[in-house]
């Protein structure tokens, strides 16, 4: 005992006593760095960041590079400094209605794609979780391709299936259930599929792993005690499996909201999305203080109430 | 009882058609040999002749695989550090902060991500100088930033889940914080930085709103170029493209599979 070094002694009763620190805790040199080095990069480029979008929310767009005003401006023989605060952009996006009906469809469009993933996505998970061996393997597996598979193909894939030659219209005309080819892409029915597709894996993962974790002698007891099928699925089942439900929800639904590839390929040009909005106002109209402010009130009306929901779940699933 | 389990095989099934009819349809469409994309004009190997000559895909792609490597090794280290500093150091002082802003990337939406750091770029160009310009540099910078989320997740959970006791072991027979890292707590963690390496990879290739948000006139991404050919029409070359890029994932995704069937039977044989 009296060889070892003094540190790992100590370590050892600390560990022993169960204290908060553990034995990487308290007696490392390079614990500072490890720390550090990472949450100095996140505050450099996903801090800070924000930090500069907000300011040049309140900037006016203008034409010189870079594209806008500045904030502060000093006048050397005045000794005069100045700080102008240009509400300009949020004026306009409450005036505007535009703005609103973007943020509204966003928020609609994602949250029925986001019920309609968990219908799609929540016998699949099922499905999965009660299998067995190597037919559980296979299904996962057949899961996890398309999410290792590029989204943008994807989405690409679904381009040639809806077109107005493609292969569902062929299929349609042919079974006698339509007489003349539909036009379905560049429709919002396109861009609920194209997001139900890409998300699904998003939705199903998360799931599976509540799902696979769940004590099935609990369903058997409530059914023994009585319960029809029906009523054991939404009394026993759903409730267990609800921090997947949350979590696949908010992986689907936060993301859709600021979606720009789906609209872009697979909807009309009345398809209004946040998302796309922010787009060409940063890259049409080369007005980088009005893109700002879209994200600025996206993050906060959208993300940041849905983060704290999320953090508050997470806290008593720690507990 | 039985009832159910037809309710559930159906549902399931008709699932994983839908999931799988634009893949299959993409992969049978590559090797149509009409120009007209919907209409088969039988069996041809010659898009992917042309995929290969086509030499503005050919440099996007290279390019592409050069800044998911260098972003996916980066993303790595810094995911890494984050993940053991979260579940490895008790408390310290951030570590609420740090812990947020860690899984705060997985969910945000990309635009903003993207606006944010290409904003962040140009006032910090206009401040210090650097960096000169946009381009490659300032992808793999944001692409390690949201990489590295990824693998911090990954392993925070891996060293969550995982036994304390070889590490408290190798402890108690004196062995260093670095030399207890490198030699038992790294290779215990060994397939969640793999794993998270593969993510980062494949996330990195795949994403084109940031990189488009990042990138100088100059430097396109494979995807940024996917797109903008994708946005006139459907391009055969593409077909065959992505044939590839999922046979690629298709072997990972078998050999990852393999292998976890193995250490199951291990398991059980124990």
């Amino acid at each position: 005992m009296s060889k070892l070094p003094g540190y790992a002694l100590v370590g050892r009763i600390l560990a022993r006593r169960n204290l908060t620190f553990n034995r990487f805790a308290a007696f490392n040199p390079g614990r500072k760095a490890v720390i550090s080095i990472p949450f100095f990069w996140l505050a450099v480029f996903f801090f800070i960041p924000f930090l500069v979008v907000f300011k040049i929310s309140f900037s006016e767009s203008d034409i010189a590079i870079p594209p806008y005003t500045s904030l502060f401006t000093w006048d050397a023989d005045e000794a005069y400094a100045t700080l102008t605060l240009y509400l300009g952009n949020y004026a306009y996006l409450i005036e505007d209605s535009f703005y609103l009906d973007a943020y509204l469809s966003s928020i609609k469009i994602a949250a029925i794609s986001t019920i309609i993933t968990l219908i799609v996505g929540f016998p699949m998970a099922y499905l999965i979780a009660r299998s067995q061996g190597s037919k559980r393997l296979i299904l996962l597996s057949l899961v996890i391709l398309p999410f290792w598979t590029s989204f943008l193909l994807r989405v690409y894939a679904w381009m040639a299936l809806l077109k107005k030659n493609g292969v569902v219209n062929d299929m349609l005309m042919a079974l006698g259930m339509i007489d003349e080819p539909v036009r379905m892409l560049q429709t919002d029915f396109a861009v609920y599929i194209g997001i139900v597709y890409t998300y699904l894996p998003f939705m199903i993962l998360p799931l599976y792993a509540v799902l696979e974790k769940m004590d099935l002698t609990l369903i058997e007891a409530a059914e023994d005690l009585g319960c029809h099928p029906i009523q054991s699925f939404f009394l026993v089942t759903v409730p267990l499996a609800m921090p997947g439900i949350v979590a696949g929800c908010l992986l689907v639904f936060i993301p859709v909201v600021g979606e720009y590839v789906i609209p872009a390929l697979l909807g009309g040009s009345d398809t209004l999305m946040i998302g796309r909005v922010l787009w060409d106002e940063f890259s049409l109209n080369r007005n980088w203080p009005m893109a700002s402010a879209v994200a600025i009130v996206m993050l906060v009306v959208l993300v940041l109430p849905i983060m704290f929901l999320r953090n508050r779940v997470g806290n008593k699933e720690s507990i | 009882m039985q009832r159910r389990s037809y309710f559930l095989n159906i549902s399931a099934t008709l699932g994983f058609i839908f999931l799988y009819i634009p893949i299959i349809s993409l992969i049978i469409y590559s090797f149509n040999k009409s120009k007209l994309v919907t209409v088969w004009g039988g069996w041809s190997w010659q898009w992917y002749v042309e995929l290969f000559k086509n030499d503005q895909i050919m440099d996007a792609a290279m390019l592409s695989i050069k800044i998911a490597f260098i972003s996916a090794c980066l993303a790595v280290v810094l995911g890494t550090m984050a993940g053991f500093a979260l579940t490895r150091m008790g408390r310290f002082r951030g570590k609420m902060l740090l812990s947020g802003w860690i899984s705060a990337p997985l969910v945000m939406p990309e635009v903003i991500t993207g606006l944010s750091l290409l904003l962040l770029f140009v006032a910090m160009e206009s401040m210090f100088g650097w960096p000169a310009g946009r381009g490659t540099l300032t992808i793999i910078i944001a692409h390690t930033t949201f990489c590295m989320a990824y693998v911090a997740v990954i392993v925070q959970s891996r060293l969550s889940d995982m036994d304390e006791s070889l590490e408290e072991a190798a402890m108690d027979l004196g062995a260093k914080p670095s030399t207890l890292f490198f030699l038992v707590t790294l290779p215990l963690i060994a397939p969640a930085i793999i794993s998270g390496w593969l993510l980062s990879f494949t996330l990195s290739l795949d994403d084109l709103v940031i990189a488009s948000f990042v990138a100088g006139p100059g430097d396109s991404t494979l995807p940024m170029v996917i797109f903008s050919k994708v946005r006139l029409g459907i391009t055969p070359e593409i077909n065959a493209l992505a044939t590839l890029m999922i046979a690629v994932v298709a072997v990972g995704v078998v050999v990852a599979m393999l292998q976890l069937r193995r250490t199951e039977k291990s398991r059980v044989e124990e």
